[in-house]
């Protein structure tokens, strides 16, 4: 092994280096891409630049792919363009059907359907303020089991 | 080519001496006519007068023996490709006579699966089993030939009991698989047996299969999850029958005796068909499903499982304190949370034949099935049972099958019954048995799956005993994607696990004597097992290229397709088997569980008309036993130069902390819920870092290819991996990459 300064050496093609906290304590000066919003490649979070919702977003897990798939994107679009003061309050009807179409699948959704509609209700507040939350996970599929049944310790099984 | 030279050598001198001689002559004649000849013989070498003689001739013999040696090699490898090529279709063909002539022979033919139970568990689900029934010929009267189906077909009564399973006659009918999670149907091929997902079927008169049933019909479907009524009917009799008392009309309540073509069964036309039922296709099925509004998507597998995660496999399945794991499948996290290896219960999916009538779509799973013949300009498959499958966009996600030494495939059945290639759901199973009863096992390979497997057996070994040995061909574990300091000190790291380590092993000729495995090296050592497990890589499934007219890649294999995925019109390829180009870091193929859902997320994004090209960098990880764990994305191989940046590690840095802290399950969902922190100054001095000379702690290791960073590992370090995406998909060249790792802020928890 090379020792080019006492915590720093090579070994062959590969550098080793040690750092102690008081190293790393001034800002970094590496230079990184400035981001561009509009990037097409980019993933992209839960509303689209154009303000449509992406329903392949992995922060949504399943939800916009199962069977009741189409009665939540219904009444979570009716929610996203809702105008009213109380936003969603003209959705009754779809969010109504959605649970009723949950409930014939207790198994993805769980008993909590309310929980869960208000959780998703959540999350898109949450992602439409902030841009990419959910936008780096790939590995949503763990996830979404794990949104879709958040009482899995407590949930019944036969 | 050595051999030329060294063999030229030899001859040089003679070559000399013939010229010499040659010149001599020459002057000779020119002194003795007083002239020179007209025509000096300047290449008078071999053939001149004097010049020719023994030298020569023996110059000649080892040209012509080298020539004759060259031509019997080539006309060996030539014959011996034909011979396997023509094994091969022999093969293939002779397969399908055995089904053939199974079908002709026995008058009941598939059996439907029942699935497990309604709430009320009054309700039987009937579902059709997807046999690969060709031929009408089967369908008579006094056979119940299951075959549920929304047409005219040989309807079978099925049995009441839920769980129920009416065996097939066939002689390779396996007993029922009640503990499984998913219910399957007696296999009617030899031993595969068939998870078909169930749906709710309620009891509706075949005339309507529309799965508009789906939303009418009040009882919610069973989990499949929880076969609760074992099937006891599994010694039925093949002319077992009808069902009855119970409830419903099943939708084989048609006529019993009624031929119909089986292969009304399945659909004959799907607008997504996905080849291959993993993750990558899974992955697609859900982003088809997304963009799509009411896609019907079709997915065909030859496994009888539904589409599940692997890395549990190797990893959380082994560490789980639940005795009945190898059935249920489910494991826990550090955190508690507990979830199965499927991506999704049985519920999720429809009926392979409700789906054309699905008015909001669905993914069907067909199970048991192979695509052996795909026609890409009538944009249709043949399955293994002669149905046919038209598509309009399709998707080729077979993955691969385990590679094998080839010293173990010479060495003869005792030793293949003696050995395990890991890979699927049926692997773990039954390794995880065979791993109870023995005392010594072995795994060749120090790759991931190697080493990750060998730390999960080697901690088993500390209760039962068991003696874990571990051999590969590099220096230390995992090789070729560890520099050499690193793998080094994760070789000792598999050690503590309790695991024997022979490294630097290659492989000579394994034999079984006394009821033991012998391996013996190449350099002599000889090392006596009872259980072999060969983690040596993955040969990617290209079957299909022949028939397509695919491309396959020389360099990497696979299937080769362009930045979007695409192999050729409406074919698109993704997973294991896909060697595709990346922007950024150019040809490759990657065969790690984060890459195929994002290859599968953006083929369907892709087939539903995105064009977006491979973009969103996917990363892997490993973990060696619980304390030790590393997160990696981009290019890492161990023959590029590497810079690691390295701190000292506090027991705060093992993956159990990492989940506990984000409060999520999989280290690999944590990382989406992290965003990227700012380094910041710290106001209180360290203390100051003693010789790390050996302890890696935790760190980041930079991988350079022309001084760019390719490829970057988290060592120990968690929920980073956005900033390590961003310096790989900048691509910039950073004078100094200490700087660089600053922006990870290994220091801080």
């Amino acid at each position: 092994m090379k020792h080019i300064s006492q915590n720093d050496s090579l070994q062959g093609k590969d550098r080793i280096i040690f750092v102690t906290k008081e190293d790393h304590a001034t800002p970094s000066n590496a230079e990184l891409v400035e981001e561009d919003p509009n990037d097409p490649y980019e993933e992209r979070g839960l509303i689209l630049p154009s303000g449509e919702i992406n329903w392949n977003c992995p922060c949504l897990g399943g939800m916009a792919s199962g069977p009741c798939g189409t009665e939540f994107k219904e009444a979570f679009s009716c929610f996203h363009y809702s105008k009213e003061e109380v936003k969603g309050s003209d959705c009754l009807d779809q969010f109504r059907s959605m649970q009723g179409c949950m409930q014939r699948y207790p198994e993805l959704y769980p008993q909590e359907d309310e929980k869960e509609s208000r959780e998703k209700d959540q999350t898109s507040q949450d992602s439409a303020s902030a841009e990419t939350s959910g936008a780096n996970s790939t590995s949503d599929i763990e996830k979404d089991s794990n949104t879709t049944q958040p009482n899995k310790e407590g949930a019944v099984e036969s | 080519m050595l051999k030329c030279r060294t063999v030229w050598r030899k001859l040089a001198p003679l070559a000399r001496a013939s010229s010499t001689v040659c010149r001599q002559n020459v002057r000779r004649t020119g002194l003795t006519h007083g002239r020179l000849p007209a025509q000096v013989p300047a290449a008078h070498m071999s053939t001149g007068p004097t010049g020719g003689g023994r030298e020569n001739q023996l110059y000649f013999l080892l040209v012509g023996v080298t020539c004759v040696g060259a031509g019997v090699y080539a006309y060996r490898t030539v014959k011996g490709d034909q011979l396997r090529y023509q094994d091969r279709i022999d093969e293939i063909s002779s397969r399908q006579e055995k089904f053939n002539t199974e079908n002709s022979d026995t008058p009941s033919e598939s059996e439907p699966v029942l699935a497990a139970e309604s709430v009320e568990a009054t309700e039987t689900q009937v579902v059709p089993k997807p046999e690969p029934q060709a031929e009408p010929v089967p369908e008579s009267e006094a056979e119940p030939s299951p075959e549920p189906q929304a047409e005219p077909l040989p309807e079978e009564p099925s049995p009441p009991v839920p769980d129920a399973e009416v065996e097939a006659p066939s002689e390779t009918t396996e007993p029922p698989l009640a503990e499984e999670p998913v219910v399957e149907a007696p296999p009617e091929e030899p031993a595969e047996p068939h998870a078909v997902p169930v749906v709710e079927e309620e009891p509706l008169p075949p005339s309507e299969p529309s799965p508009i049933e789906l939303t009418e019909s009040p009882p919610p479907p069973e989990p499949h999850v929880e076969s609760d009524p074992p099937a006891e009917a599994a010694a039925e009799s093949p002319a077992a029958e009808p069902p009855e008392p119970e409830p419903q009309p099943e939708l084989v309540s048609e006529s019993v005796g009624e031929s119909t073509p089986v292969s009304l069964k399945v659909p004959s036309h799907t607008p997504y068909l996905l080849i291959g039922g993993g993750t990558a296709s899974f992955a697609a099925a859900r982003s088809i499903r997304a963009r799509d509004p009411d896609a019907k998507v079709l997915i065909v597998t030859d496994e009888p499982d539904l589409p599940y995660m692997r890395p549990p496999l190797s990893k959380e399945l082994w560490f789980s304190d639940d005795p009945s794991v190898t059935e249920t499948l489910r494991f826990k996290q550090w955190n508690g949370k507990e979830r199965s290896i499927y991506f999704q219960p049985a519920s999720f999916y429809i009926n392979p034949e409700e789906l054309e009538g699905a008015e909001n779509g669905g993914v069907a799973v067909l199970t048991g099935r192979k695509v052996v013949h795909m026609d890409v300009r009538g944009n249709k498959v043949k399955l293994d049972d002669d149905t046919e499958i038209s598509y309009d966009k399709c998707l080729i996600a077979t993955g691969g099958v385990p590679r094998n030494l080839q010293v173990m495939e010479r060495a003869g059945e005792e030793v293949m019954k003696r050995t395990t290639l890991f890979r699927k759901v049926d692997d773990f199973k039954s390794l995880d048995k065979v791993s109870r009863n023995i005392k010594s096992i072995t795994i060749i390979g120090g790759g991931f799956l190697g080493s990750e497997l060998a730390c999960a057996l080697g901690r088993r070994s500390n209760d039962s005993g068991l003696e874990v040995i571990q051999m590969y061909p590099e220096k230390g574990n995992m090789g070729k994607v560890l520099p050499e300091y690193l793998s080094n000190w994760t070789t000792e790291k598999v050690k503590r696990e309790g695991v024997k380590i022979i490294s630097e092993a290659l492989v000579k000729s394994v034999t079984c004597k006394d009821d033991k495995v012998e391996i013996l090296l190449k350099d002599g050592r000889l090392v006596k097992t009872d259980h072999i497990v060969a983690a040596v890589g993955l040969e990617p499934n290209v079957d299909l290229a022949k028939s397509a007219g695919l491309e396959v890649d020389s360099d990497f294999g696979g299937f080769r397709v362009n930045a979007e995925l695409q192999a050729r019109s409406n074919i698109w390829v993704a997973g294991d088997a896909a060697c595709f180009y990346d922007i950024r870091l150019g040809r490759r193929r990657v065969e790690h569980h984060d890459h195929a859902v994002v290859s599968g997320r953006l083929a369907g994004e892709n087939m539903t008309g995105a064009n977006k090209p491979y973009w969103h960098q996917s990363m892997f990880w490993s973990d060696l036993g619980p304390d030790v764990g590393y997160e990696a994305i981009g290019i890492v191989d161990s023959s590029l130069p590497t810079v690691g940046v390295f701190a000292k590690a506090t027991s705060k840095d093992t993956p159990r902390a990492a989940t506990e802290k984000s409060g999520t399950g999989i280290r690999s969902e944590s990382e989406t819920e992290d965003t990227a922190t700012s380094p910041v100054a710290s106001s209180t001095p360290a203390p100051s870092v003693e010789q790390h000379r050996d302890d890696y702690g935790k760190g980041v290791i930079f991988y350079l290819r022309d001084k760019v960073v390719v490829g970057i590992i988290l060592w120990n370090v968690f929920n980073r991996m956005p900033i390590a995406r961003k310096i790989i998909k900048d691509g910039e060249e950073h004078a100094d990459l200490n700087e660089v790792a600053k922006l990870f802020n290994i220091h801080e928890d």
